[in-house]
């Protein structure tokens, strides 16, 4: 026993929710300085843990101590009190103000007391300057970069004095590049002797950063050890509560003829002559720093949005289309990047989800026939393995992997030719990724043409057959990752993505350009 | 179309080569075949989830799904049980009653007067007794209609006459007069005459046929607006034009009746035509709101705020300055008048608006639709869903409804008004939002409408039934809106306790 008391020590944690067991018998210690990586599928209970200890939900048993004092956490207010500070993955900021303001927004100031500009102005650097970031407290943070908005979240938590902070998966919508960042901030902290909880679904951001790793399965505690004792494949076999040799599904593809051609593709700067091909069977990687404008290639192939310039051609038609509902009818469709605020509609049921794009196959005469929905719905829950309780089930109390299976669902009931893949894994587990990946193969197995933007290396590398980077809305380089001898590294891809070498000495052959 | 993905289940695994092995190469123990549940391979996993979405019965849900219908219910016995009072019935009904009654106490031929006032209710009530005393071979010796004074009159001149007078057949008022009194009865005969009226009894005044048809009636028109406006609100909008609208339509049908088509000489087709071209214009009002709404990106608030403004000042300047426009064609009213078993027209249009909106929104891809671009708007289109069109009919049906409300309100008071439905967008609202749906959007029921509609109106007949006046009327009724209001959120708490909103 040390003399010192750990900086949090949570015991016997217990929560349940009507029908679920969140959370049973959790207990975790955290000492000054160090990073627990938090680990769990979705649906294990670190949402719960965590919001639990940042006083959003109470607990039904268990106890708290934070410095070896016995606390009660009974609202966020109790939280910042007594220095914790959770960064959730839906940031907080207010975008109508400027960084300092929203630095300062959860400071116990008085109401009427004015404030002096210049003096939040120096301490918001101060704050900045910790953390080792450069940003101008005077910028409205509806300008910023989703990794400069984490910044001014964090900096906000320092602002009150934090010593406990739990991070949710920070990492989740940042570019390669920026996610060093971040790595970079975590370190500062922890040498600031702040205690950091950190959840992830990336095992490589465990290895680099966590201290200890502690494992979390159906809401209970599997186990905590330090980083160095536990293997990759430990940490997938204590998750998902198997051995999962591969993260990867193998991947046989048969590619034929192309059927999906982009020409010049132009928006605005956003992008710029943009030209690929997809074949039948292929799955086309598009890899690129978070703005290079994947995103707004694939809105524009879904018309979603327009493009200023350019053509599409789908098995050799030239497509004029001018809006999502003429995009799906002509077999080509988009799941999107944000599940949640685009993808689904969240409070109706997943039922009602599925249907929607596919109105015409459940309809007759005007009318909706219901048990052609419903059978419709029920072919896909048992082909995808879609889990649900009830056909009516809202589609925001499913779990990430079981919503991108919802959107799969109703493409496919739409018979898409053309499935574009926008981060297609985000904020999904281990378990059900490897089905999404199985999933895109039998796709292409199909013939069908998939497109896969993604910003996960591995994922891009081990699923594409092709791969297109994008850079500031240019397609800086197509890379062939099909034959075995010289497989694409990372590397490579990077430097497409972040300089303009390739524009001199573009390693593009004419071949693979079609 | 189905064929294409059928695909999926149909594949053999030799031919997709790819669930045959996954357990080989990635390890995958026997245990949780589901994982790679692509294949009908797996039946026995499957199973689980096809089982699984059947719906359990619950209490709770039931109590959370139909909870405004429990509150109407409630309401509707507490009104009952605060009106309880005597009933003293005065119908032809009664009236037959009451002559068996004196045929059966009072010998097989007794003589008979009937006294009652001169109403056409009680000429009706009179006529009954007589008819039925008549048949059971009574004699009727005279019918006094009129006042207390020539009651006692033609009792004199009766007896006078020589006639026998044994009973006197009444109804409970005029058995209170007091020339009719047993003393006043001495006076004017020797002989005994009995006095009988049909027997009271102790019911709810407020649960009488035809306290319960003024309800529906005085809130028909909101009700028909409510409709259109639910469909609004269903897609996160609002539209505060429609008692301008509502005016607009009375207003226009006046005037192009006065002025177009015929005057005093318009038959029923003119008239027809001129209803139409009242719901024409707000069904055009709708569809500039909804233009402006989509395509000029105007939030629904000012937009129809707006339009609300424009609608009242043109029913003015087409009313001349007047505050009616006087039609005095007859055919007018017949769309009013009109009933069917004593329904009146527009509880029965009512009742058919509301059944077809129901099924358009459960069981119409429009519905969905509607439903979907209030969910979330973004996600709606790209699924397929045509916003705007969506959006734009959605407010043309809701300026129809008012358009409706317009017609009925100038056939019910042969003007068009200028200053009708003044504040009733805001009792629409507040009916659309008692019945359950969300101001948010994406979430509401045709049906609840109706019934918001109908708690509305039940509580200010109850108030009204118990004497409250107009100004703790208006307190009342905008609490209980509240309060309607809170008990939807508390009850979307129960059933979702896990979703935090703060």
């Amino acid at each position: 026993m040390s003399a010192t008391p750990p900086l949090l020590e949570i015991a016997g944690l217990t929560k349940s929710y009507p029908g679920v067991q969140a959370l049973s018998d959790v207990s975790l210690t955290l000492a000054r300085g160090e990073v627990l990586a938090l680990l769990g599928e979705n649906g294990a209970g670190k949402s719960t843990l965590i919001k639990t200890l940042g006083g959003v939900h109470q607990s039904d048993r268990g106890s708290f101590r934070v410095d070896g004092d016995r606390v009660t956490i009974a609202n966020p207010r109790d939280a910042r009190r007594l220095g914790i500070s959770v960064i959730y993955q839906e940031f907080t900021l207010i975008p109508t103000l400027k960084v300092r303001e929203n630095v300062f927004l959860g400071h116990d100031r008085q109401w009427l007391k004015p404030i002096s500009q210049k003096t939040e102005r120096r301490q918001a650097i101060a704050l900045l300057n910790r953390i080792g970031s450069q940003l101008d407290p005077d910028r409205l943070c509806s300008e910023l970069s989703v990794a400069e908005q984490q910044v001014v979240e964090i900096a906000k938590a320092l602002a009150l004095n934090t010593k406990i902070m739990v991070m949710d998966e920070p990492s989740a919508a940042l570019s390669p590049r920026e996610a060093e960042g971040l790595f970079g901030i975590v370190e500062e902290l922890r040498s600031q002797g702040i205690g950091i909880i950190y959840i992830t679904h990336r095992l490589n951001e465990v290895e680099q950063l966590a201290d200890r790793i502690m494992i979390l399965r159906d809401g209970e505690h599997i186990t905590t050890q330090p980083a160095g004792d536990l293997s990759r494949d430990k940490i997938i076999e204590n998750m998902v509560g198997r051995s999962l040799a591969e993260e990867f599904p193998p991947r046989c593809s048969v590619i034929g003829e192309p059927r999906l051609q982009v020409d010049g593709l132009t928006r605005g700067t956003a992008v710029e002559n943009v030209s690929f091909a997809v074949h039948r069977g292929e799955v086309l990687g598009i890899a690129g720093l978070v703005g290079a404008g994947r995103t707004e290639v694939a809105r524009m192939l879904f018309a979603a949005d327009l493009p200023d310039q350019g053509t599409i051609t789908l098995d050799g038609v030239v497509l004029n289309l001018k809006s999502p509902r003429q995009a799906i009818a002509a077999g080509i469709c988009l799941l999107t990047e944000d599940r949640k605020s685009q993808g689904l509609i969240l409070s109706q049921s997943t039922l009602h989800n599925f249907g929607l794009p596919n109105m015409a196959d459940f309809s007759s005469k005007g009318m909706l026939v219901h048990r052609r929905e419903r059978k419709g719905f029920q072919h896909y829950c048992e082909t995808l393995n879609i889990r649900i309780s009830d056909l009516q089930q809202r589609a925001e109390t499913l779990s990430g992997g079981n919503q991108q299976k919802v959107v799969l669902a109703k493409w496919l009931q739409s018979t898409a030719e053309v499935i574009i893949f926008d981060e297609p894994t985000r904020g999904i587990d281990v378990g059900a990724r490897y089905e999404i990946y199985q999933l895109l193969n039998e796709l292409s197995e199909q013939g069908k043409a998939i497109i896969m933007i993604s910003s996960d290396l591995p994922e891009v590398l081990a699923m594409s057959d092709r791969i297109v980077v994008m850079r500031e809305g240019q397609v800086t380089g197509i890379l062939d990752n099909k034959s075995s001898q010289q497989k694409v590294t990372p590397e490579d891809i990077m430097r497409y993505a972040t300089s303009d070498q390739s524009l001199e000495e573009p390693l593009v052959t004419p071949k693979s350009f079609q | 179309m189905i064929d294409e993905t059928d695909g999926l289940t149909e594949k053999t695994p030799a031919e997709t080569g790819l669930t045959a092995e996954a357990p080989a190469e990635t390890g995958l123990t026997a245990e949780v075949p589901a994982e790679t549940g692509l294949t009908a391979e797996v039946p026995a996993e499957t199973g689980l989830t096809a089982e699984a979405p059947i719906k359990k019965w619950s209490l709770k849900k039931q109590i959370v799904d139909h909870g405004m219908l429990l509150v109407l219910l409630l309401l509707c016995a507490a009104i009952s049980a605060l009106t309880v009072t005597d009933i003293h019935p005065e119908d032809p009904a009664a009236g037959r009653q009451l002559a068996k009654l004196a045929l059966q106490e009072y010998g097989t031929q007794p003589n008979v007067l009937i006294v009652v006032r001169d109403t056409e209710a009680d000429r009706a009530f009179a006529q009954a007794i007589n008819d039925e005393l008549i048949a059971g071979g009574g004699n009727v010796v005279g019918i006094a209609s009129g006042t207390p004074r020539s009651a006692i009159l033609q009792l004199t001149q009766t007896l006078a006459a020589g006639e026998n007078v044994d009973v006197i057949a009444t109804h409970h008022f005029a058995s209170q007069w007091e020339v009719l009194s047993a003393s006043r009865r001495a006076q004017v005969s020797d002989k005994p005459i009995k006095v009988i009226s049909p027997p009271s009894y102790r019911w709810p005044s407020f649960l009488t046929k035809n306290n319960l048809l003024s309800i529906l009636n005085q809130n028909a028109p909101i009700a028909i607006m409510a409709i259109g406006m639910t469909l609004v609100i269903i897609t996160a909008g609002i539209d505060l034009s429609v008692g301008s609208l509502m005016a607009l339509a009375a207003v226009v049908t006046a005037v192009s009746l006065r002025d177009y088509l015929g005057g005093v000489d318009a038959n029923g087709g003119s008239v027809a035509l001129a209803f139409g071209i009242g719901m024409l214009v707000c069904a055009v009002v709708g569809a500039v709101a909804g233009l402006l709404i989509t395509v000029f990106k105007i939030p629904p608030f000012v937009a129809t705020l707006g339009l609300m403004m424009v609608a009242r000042g043109a029913c003015y300047i087409l009313a001349g300055g007047a505050d009616a426009v006087k039609i005095d064609v007859p055919a007018i009213s017949t769309l009013y008048d009109a009933s069917v078993l004593g329904v009146s027209s527009q509880i029965i249009l009512m009742v058919i608006l509301f059944i077809t909106a129901h099924v358009v929104m459960t069981h119409t891809p429009f519905g969905r639709y509607v439903y979907a671009v209030g969910g979330n708007v973004s996600a709606a289109r790209l699924s397929g869903v045509p916003v705007m069109a969506v959006l734009i009919t959605v407010y043309i049906v809701c300026g129809l409804c008012a358009g409706v409300a317009g017609v009925l309100d100038a056939s019910h008071f042969l003007t068009g008004r200028p200053k009708a439905g003044e504040f009733y967008e805001l009792q629409v609202i507040a009916a659309v939002v008692v019945g359950g749906t969300s101001l948010m959007g994406g979430e509401g029921k045709i049906l609840g409408t109706l019934i918001g509609a109908l708690i509305l109106g039940v509580i200010q007949n109850g108030l009204n039934m118990a004497g409250v006046d107009s100004y703790r009327q208006m307190v009342i009724y905008g609490a209980l809106i509240l309060v309607a209001v809170v008990v939807d959120q508390l009850k979307k708490k129960v059933i979702n306790p896990g979703v935090v909103s703060d």
